[in-house]
C-alpha cells in the first residue's frame, strides 16, 4: 500500500507548483491564476459517482436466540430492518436446523443510498448439541464468494457486479460475566479466517462496570490465547496512522451493547433506551453503554475499511484456494471437451 | 434452508444512522492511494503534442525534439508524480513518435493499436493470475487518447480517419485541432463543423462527455458541441497587463492560452481533467477493457455455456501458458547456454593461436640468438687465434730482437774483449 507520507519519484518526479485555489463546482475557476491545474477536482468526481452509485452493505448476525440481536439491529440503523420486523411469524419457533435468512433494504440518508443487508441465522446454538452449527453459515459465506467469483470470471461479465458477500459478521455474546464458552470459541475461531467478525456482548446492561471490564479483558485474554483475529484485524493496518487507530479500538472490543426501540424522557430529552424500575438505561449514552462506539465504527469511520478488507483480503484468499483446487485434481475432468481444445490451441500458439 | 430476498424495500430512517460519511471514507481511501491517468497523444511529428502537455499540467516535462526520419511509429511513454493539495496523480504521458512521416502510413495505426492492447492484456493477466494484488497494480491502460488534428482548415487527413476508426473501440478519443492560433475564427467554425460531419459519416465513436448526471449534464452537453477543442499551447510567458499569462507572441498580436476568445485550451483542461476524469477511467474500465477481455477470451475458445467448468478453464489456461512459457525460458536458456560454450570454445582456440604464436616466435627468436651467439663464438675464436698467433708471432719476434741483441752484445763483447 502506498505511503500516505512518501510519494515514491518514477520517471521523474515533478510537482505543480503548491497553492491552487479550491475548484468551485463544474464551473471555470478564476481566469487569472495559472498555476492551478484542477487534478483535485477528481475527489469530487470521485464523490459525485459514488453518490450516484450507492453503496451495498452486508451484515450477518449470529448468536443464540434471546440475545437482542433483531433489536440491536434496529437501533443501529433506526428502522426496522431485522428480518422478525418484516416477516411475521406466528409464533417464535427454533427451526430444528440453522436457517440462513437473509433481507435487502433500501436505505437513504442525506443523498447517500444504500442497499442494506441484513442475515439472520436462527437457530444457532440454540440446540442440545451444537456442534458443527458454523457449518451451514461458513458454507454461506462462502457460496457468496463463488457467486462473486463465478460473475467475475464470466466471458461477458456485468459492469458492476452485485457484492452479496457478507462484509461483517457480528458475533453476539452472552452477558456470562466469565470467559467466552467453547460454541464461542470454535465458531470465532474457525469464521474469523474468512468473515471480519464484530464481536459484541449482548444485553450488556445485566453487567456492571467492573464486571464488563473484567469480562472484556477476558474475552480479548482468550481471543489472543486461541489465535482468533477479529475486526479490525492487525496484520492489516495500513500504516503507523491507521494501527493507532486500530489499537486503541482494539483496546475496547468487545463493545458491550444495549439495544433498544423505544424513545423516553430524559432530562427533557427524547432518547433510545430501556425504562427499568432502577433507572433507564441509555443506549446511545457512552456512559451506559458501548453501543454508539460500535455504531461509530461500523458504520461511521470504518465501514468502507471492512468491505476493502472483505474484498481484498478474503474474497481474494477465498479464490486462491479455489482457483488451486482443481490444479491438484488430475483427474477431474471436466465435463467440456472443450476444454481439452483449448489446452491445445494454447500450447500449439 | 437459504432464502435471500432479491426485492429490497425502501425504508426509512427514524433518525441519523451516520452512513452518509460513507462517500467520504471511500474517497479518502482513494486519496491514500493515489490516483492513475495515462493519456495516449497522437499526432503528426511538431504538431504541439508535448507543448500542449506541458500547458495542461502547468509542468515542464521532459521533452525530446524528434526526427522525422523513424522508419516505423514507435511509441514512448513517461511517468510522472504529481500532486495538488492532498491529491496525488500518477500520471503517465505516451507520445507517438513518428507518426504521418513515413512515406508509407500503411502500418502506423498499428503500432498505437498494439500498444493499447498490451496495457489490457497486461491488466488482464493480472486479474487472471492466481495470487493478485489489483489495488497495488499500476494501471497503464489508456484512459484517454488526444488525437491532433492537424489545422489544415479543410478535412481530415484519410490517416486521421483511419487511426480514429481502429482506436475508436479501444480507447476514449478526444479529437483536438492543434496549432489552432493559425486558423481564422470563421474557418475554424467551418472546419470543426466539417471534422464531425465526417467522423460521423464514418461512423468514428469519439468520446461523449456524461450527460446522465444533472450536475454536470449542463456544461458536458454544451462541451459535446465544441468538439473537436481548437487548442493552442505555450509553454512561454508574455506579460499582458499587469499579469504574465501563458502566451505566444507574435508581431501582430499575443495569442492567449487561457482567454477563451482565442482558443479552447481552458475547456479542454476543464472538460479532461475538472470534470471528466473519473468517467474517463471508468469508461476505460467498464467499456473498453471488458471489450478486450471479452475478445481475448472469446478468441482463446472460452464461452460462458458450462458454469462448472470455468474456474478449471481458467486455472487450466493458466497452467498452459505458464508451461509454455516455462517450456520457452528453457529453451532460451539452453540456447544462451549453448552460445556462452560456443563463445567460450572460440576464445579458447583464439587463446591457444596466440599462444602457439607467442612461442613460434620465441622459438625462432632463441634460434637467432644462438644463431648471433655461434657467430660470436666463432668470430671470438678467430679472434683468439688471431691473438694467439699474434702473441706467438710477437714472442718470436721479441726472441729474435733479444737475440740479435745478445749478439749485439755478444759481439760487443768481443770485440772489446779482442780490442
Amino acid at each position: 500500500h502506498v505511503d500516505t507520507a512518501e510519494v515514491n519519484p518514477s520517471h521523474s518526479n515533478m510537482s505543480a507548483p503548491p497553492h491552487p485555489q479550491p475548484p468551485a463546482k463544474g464551473a471555470s475557476h478564476a481566469a487569472g491564476d495559472f498555476s492551478y491545474v484542477g487534478i483535485d477536482a477528481i475527489l469530487e468526481q470521485m464523490r459525485r459517482k459514488a453518490m450516484k452509485q450507492g453503496f451495498e452493505l452486508n451484515i450477518m448476525i449470529v448468536g443464540q436466540s434471546g440475545l437482542g440481536k433483531s433489536t440491536l439491529m434496529n437501533t443501529l440503523f433506526k428502522s426496522k430492518v431485522s428480518r422478525k420486523s418484516v416477516v411475521s411469524t406466528p409464533e417464535e419457533r427454533i427451526p430444528k436446523t440453522i436457517e440462513i435468512k437473509s433481507i435487502s433494504h433500501d436505505i437513504e440518508e442525506k443523498g447517500v443510498r444504500m442497499k442494506l443487508t441484513v442475515i439472520d441465522t436462527p437457530g444457532f446454538g440454540d440446540h442440545i448439541n451444537n456442534e458443527n452449527c458454523w457449518q451451514p453459515i461458513m458454507k454461506f459465506i462462502n457460496d457468496q464468494y463463488e457467486q462473486y467469483l463465478q460473475e467475475e470470471i464470466n466471458i461477458d461479465r456485468k459492469k458492476r457486479i452485485p457484492d452479496s458477500r457478507v462484509h461483517c459478521c457480528m458475533y453476539f455474546i452472552p452477558p456470562t460475566g466469565h470467559c467466552l464458552r467453547p460454541l464461542d470459541v470454535e465458531f470465532m475461531s474457525r469464521l474469523s479466517k474468512v468473515v471480519n467478525i464484530v464481536p459484541v456482548i449482548a444485553k450488556a446492561d445485566t453487567l456492571t462496570l467492573e464486571e464488563r471490564d473484567f469480562f472484556k479483558q477476558t474475552i480479548r485474554e482468550e481471543l489472543r490465547a486461541n489465535g482468533i483475529d477479529v475486526y479490525p484485524q492487525k496484520e492489516f493496518d495500513e500504516d503507523s496512522d491507521d494501527r493507532m487507530i486500530n489499537d486503541k479500538i482494539r483496546e475496547m472490543i468487545p463493545f458491550a451493547v444495549v439495544g433498544s426501540n423505544q424513545e423516553y424522557q430524559v432530562n427533557g430529552k427524547r432518547l433510545l433506551g430501556r425504562k427499568t424500575k432502577w433507572g433507564t438505561i441509555e443506549v446511545e449514552n457512552i456512559a451506559h453503554c458501548e453501543f454508539a462506539h460500535l455504531r461509530d465504527l461500523l458504520i461511521r469511520t470504518h465501514m468502507q475499511n471492512i468491505k476493502d478488507i472483505t474484498s481484498s483480503i478474503h474474497y481474494e484468499v477465498y479464490r486462491v484456494r479455489r482457483l488451486n483446487e482443481t490444479n491438484g485434481q488430475p483427474n477431474a475432468q471436466p465435463p467440456n471437451t472443450l476444454d481439452s481444445n483449448i489446452k491445445y490451441i494454447m500450447i500449439h500458439t | 434452508a437459504n432464502s435471500v430476498d432479491k426485492n429490497a424495500r425502501p425504508l426509512s430512517l427514524s433518525g441519523h444512522v451516520g452512513f452518509d460519511s460513507l462517500p467520504h471514507q471511500l474517497v479518502n481511501k482513494s486519496t491514500c492511494q493515489g490516483f492513475c491517468f495515462n493519456i495516449l497523444c497522437i499526432g503528426e511529428t511538431g504538431i504541439g503534442k508535448s507543448t500542449l502537455m506541458d500547458t495542461l499540467f502547468n509542468t515542464n516535462f521532459e521533452n525530446f525534439e524528434s526526427s522525422h526520419f523513424e522508419p516505423k511509429v514507435k511509441l514512448r511513454a513517461q511517468t510522472y508524480d504529481l500532486q495538488e493539495s492532498n491529491v496525488r496523480l500518477k500520471l503517465t504521458i505516451v507520445n507517438t513518435v513518428g507518426f504521418g512521416d513515413q512515406m508509407n502510413k500503411q502500418e502506423s495505426y498499428q503500432h498505437v493499436v498494439d500498444y493499447i492492447d498490451t496495457q489490457f492484456e497486461s491488466y488482464l493477466q493480472e486479474e487472471l493470475k492466481i495470487k493478485r494484488s489489483l489495488h497495488n497494480y499500476h494501471d497503464s491502460r489508456i484512459h484517454a487518447c488526444l488525437y491532433f488534428i492537424a489545422p489544415s482548415g479543410h478535412s481530415l487527413k484519410s490517416l486521421d480517419l483511419v487511426t480514429m476508426k481502429k482506436l475508436d473501440s479501444k480507447v476514449n478519443i478526444i479529437p483536438v485541432i492543434a496549432k489552432a492560433d493559425t486558423i481564422s475564427k470563421s474557418e475554424l467554425h467551418k472546419f470543426k463543423i466539417k471534422i464531425m460531419s465526417e467522423l460521423v459519416s464514418n461512423g468514428v465513436q469519439i468520446y461523449q462527455f456524461p450527460t446522465d448526471d444533472e450536475t454536470v449534464s449542463k456544461i458536458n452537453t454544451a462541451m459535446n458541441g465544441i468538439l473537436p477543442f481548437a487548442v493552442v499551447g505555450s509553454s512561454e510567458e508574455v506579460k499582458i497587463g499587469n499579469k504574465m499569462v501563458k502566451a505566444r507572441q507574435y508581431p501582430w498580436g499575443v495569442v492567449q492560452v487561457e482567454n477563451e476568445n482565442h482558443c479552447d485550451f481552458v475547456k479542454l483542461r476543464e472538460m479532461l481533467i475538472c470534470v471528466n476524469m473519473e468517467d474517463l477511467r471508468e469508461q476505460t474500465h467498464t467499456r473498453h477493457y471488458e471489450l478486450y477481455r471479452r475478445c481475448k477470451l472469446e478468441e482463446m475458445g472460452f464461452t460462458d455455456t458450462n458454469p462448472e467448468s470455468k474456474p478449471v478453464s481458467l486455472q487450466e489456461t493458466y497452467e498452459a501458458k505458464r508451461h509454455e512459457f516455462l517450456g520457452d525460458l528453457q529453451r532460451r536458456e539452453e540456447e544462451m547456454r549453448q552460445m556462452f560454450v560456443q563463445r567460450v570454445k572460440e576464445k579458447e582456440t583464439e587463446l591457444k593461436e596466440a599462444e602457439r604464436e607467442l612461442q613460434g616466435k620465441f622459438e625462432q627468436l632463441k634460434r637467432l640468438h644462438s644463431e648471433e651467439k655461434s657467430k660470436l663464438d666463432e668470430k671470438r675464436r678467430s679472434l683468439e687465434d688471431e691473438i694467439n698467433t699474434f702473441s706467438k708471432k710477437k714472442a718470436a719476434a721479441e726472441l729474435l730482437q733479444g737475440q740479435s741483441f745478445n749478439t749485439n752484445a755478444n759481439l760487443k763483447k768481443d770485440k772489446d774483449r779482442k780490442k
